[in-house]
């Protein structure tokens, strides 16, 4: 950056200072996009509405344009880097909040016999910034992994990923277990993962396939919604 | 016989305006493996068109099934028989959709690595270490370009971690005996941190493109 595009953001009003937060988060600026929460909280914002105005409304921007091929997977990290900055300050402002705001907790990891992890972190995040309480039990996850984790932290939510043609199919093993143990009327599924599509998701019987982090994420909180408008509150 | 980079599609006009062929349409990455065959075999250059999609795709997998369709609906009609050197490359089954709607076939295997080493080999590879990466002879040669900037390294080697963090072993799957790749390939090992080992596999299961075009004749012959 030039010394002439040098600003304060302070200089900034609110409606500028998000829209530059966004822009910050687009570009990967993980400092600015911590200095830009910060002063919106020093003025008095929410930290809920901070989190789901600036950086989560920045992160599907670079969803959609990661989806359409004009940001690729480098600069996505960049700016998932620069909205962990973010969460970073708000994290524990939301976790002592009175208002209970969460959508619930979501387990979420790659199944057995794969290492790779960028999409479901990204995942993970998305979700995190959408409300939902994160368990992530990482890479190489058996069956028992997500079964014991069903049974600690009762999630509304469990989400698989994995990155291989030859891994995918495990995800088969754990919905079929999940299935032998009535586990599913209480908790959804949710897949995703490069190689995956909806047909391979319908072949497990699992129709939640996230075709990416921003859509994985607002179909998770789709669900709890239609959850909570099914039970007739919230 | 041509090999070309194809980044846009175009007609194979010129290969085939007086007579049909059997064309070979492959990742890029193998580009070297599949001139070497042919030309071990010069019978084949008789009957083979080679045709060579992006190599870059080997870290944007979803491009490659719609990159083979997108060829194939301009030029599948102008050949009797097609082979695709790919594997499954990480598409979910995408390819073999597209293969089947052309009528073509291709290498057995999830990815290079496997049929390069052999189903087998690469499986124990696997267990004795998932945590493994893999190099191939190209992507020995062209490691800076596809893995280093490829994966945007080059600008930001900050994010090493978040590609590289459950990654503990480097292993060379070569196709040929090349000392300056070995020391190289051992060099990027120790560069990343991680255990280094060294296989010549040769090209492996690549051959049965070539091992069914030669042994099959076709009705229509230039």
């Amino acid at each position: 950056m030039s010394e002439e595009d040098d600003f304060d953001l302070n200089e900034l009003d609110d409606k500028e200072l998000v829209e530059q937060i966004q822009d910050d988060l687009y570009d990967g600026l993980d400092e600015e996009v911590t200095e830009g929460t910060e002063i919106l909280l020093s003025r008095g914002w929410d930290a809920n509405d901070v989190l789901g105005e600036a950086l989560v409304a920045g992160m599907k921007i670079v969803g959609i344009d990661f989806r359409d091929g004009i940001l690729f997977v480098p600069e996505v990290l960049k700016c998932a880097g620069a909205m962990k900055g973010g969460m970073k300050i708000l994290r524990p402002i939301l976790a002592e909040s009175a208002v209970d705001t969460s959508l619930g907790k979501f387990v979420i990891g790659t199944v057995k016999g794969d290492i790779h992890d960028i999409g479901k972190n990204l995942v993970a995040m998305m979700c995190e910034g959408s409300g939902f309480e994160i368990i992530n039990l990482g890479i190489n996850n058996p069956v028992e992994n997500y079964l014991e984790a069903i049974d600690e932290h009762e999630p509304v939510i469990v989400g698989m990923s994995a990155l291989l043609t030859t891994t995918m199919p495990y995800m088969g093993v754990v919905v079929e277990e999940m299935e032998k143990r009535g586990l599913r009327k209480d908790v959804h599924i949710m897949c995703g993962g490069a190689p995956l599509n909806q047909e391979f998701a319908d072949s497990i019987g699992v129709p939640a396939y996230g075709r990416d982090a921003a859509r994985s994420a607002e179909m998770a909180e789709e669900h709890v919604r239609s959850l909570d408008k099914k039970r007739g509150h919230r | 016989m041509y090999a070309v980079w194809t980044k846009s599609v175009g007609t194979d006009k010129q290969n085939s305006e007086h007579f049909k062929k059997r064309l070979v349409l492959g990742c890029g990455a193998l580009v070297y493996d599949l001139l070497r065959l042919i030309k071990q075999n010069p019978s084949l250059s008789d009957k083979v068109n080679l045709q060579c999609l992006p190599a870059s795709w080997h870290n944007s997998p979803q491009l490659i099934a719609p990159g083979v369709e997108e060829y194939l609906s301009e030029n599948a009609h102008l050949y009797e028989e097609v082979y695709i050197a790919y594997a499954d490359c990480g598409t979910g089954g995408a390819i073999d959709r597209v293969i089947e709607k052309y009528n073509a076939k291709r290498i057995e295997g999830a990815h290079c690595y496997e049929f390069f080493a052999g189903t087998d080999v690469f499986e124990q590879l696997s267990e004795e270490e998932l945590g493994t990466f893999y190099l191939t002879d190209y992507l020995v040669k062209n490691f800076h370009r596809i893995m280093i900037k490829g994966l945007g390294l080059d600008k930001h080697p900050e994010l090493f971690d978040v590609y590289f963090e459950h990654y503990k072993k480097l292993v060379y799957l070569a196709q040929t005996e090349n000392e300056q790749w070995q020391k190289d390939a051992e060099h990027y090992a120790k560069d990343f941190g991680f255990e280094y080992e060294y296989r010549l596999v040769g090209t492996g299961s690549l051959d049965s493109v070539f091992d069914e075009i030669d042994i099959k004749p076709l009705e229509i012959e230039g």
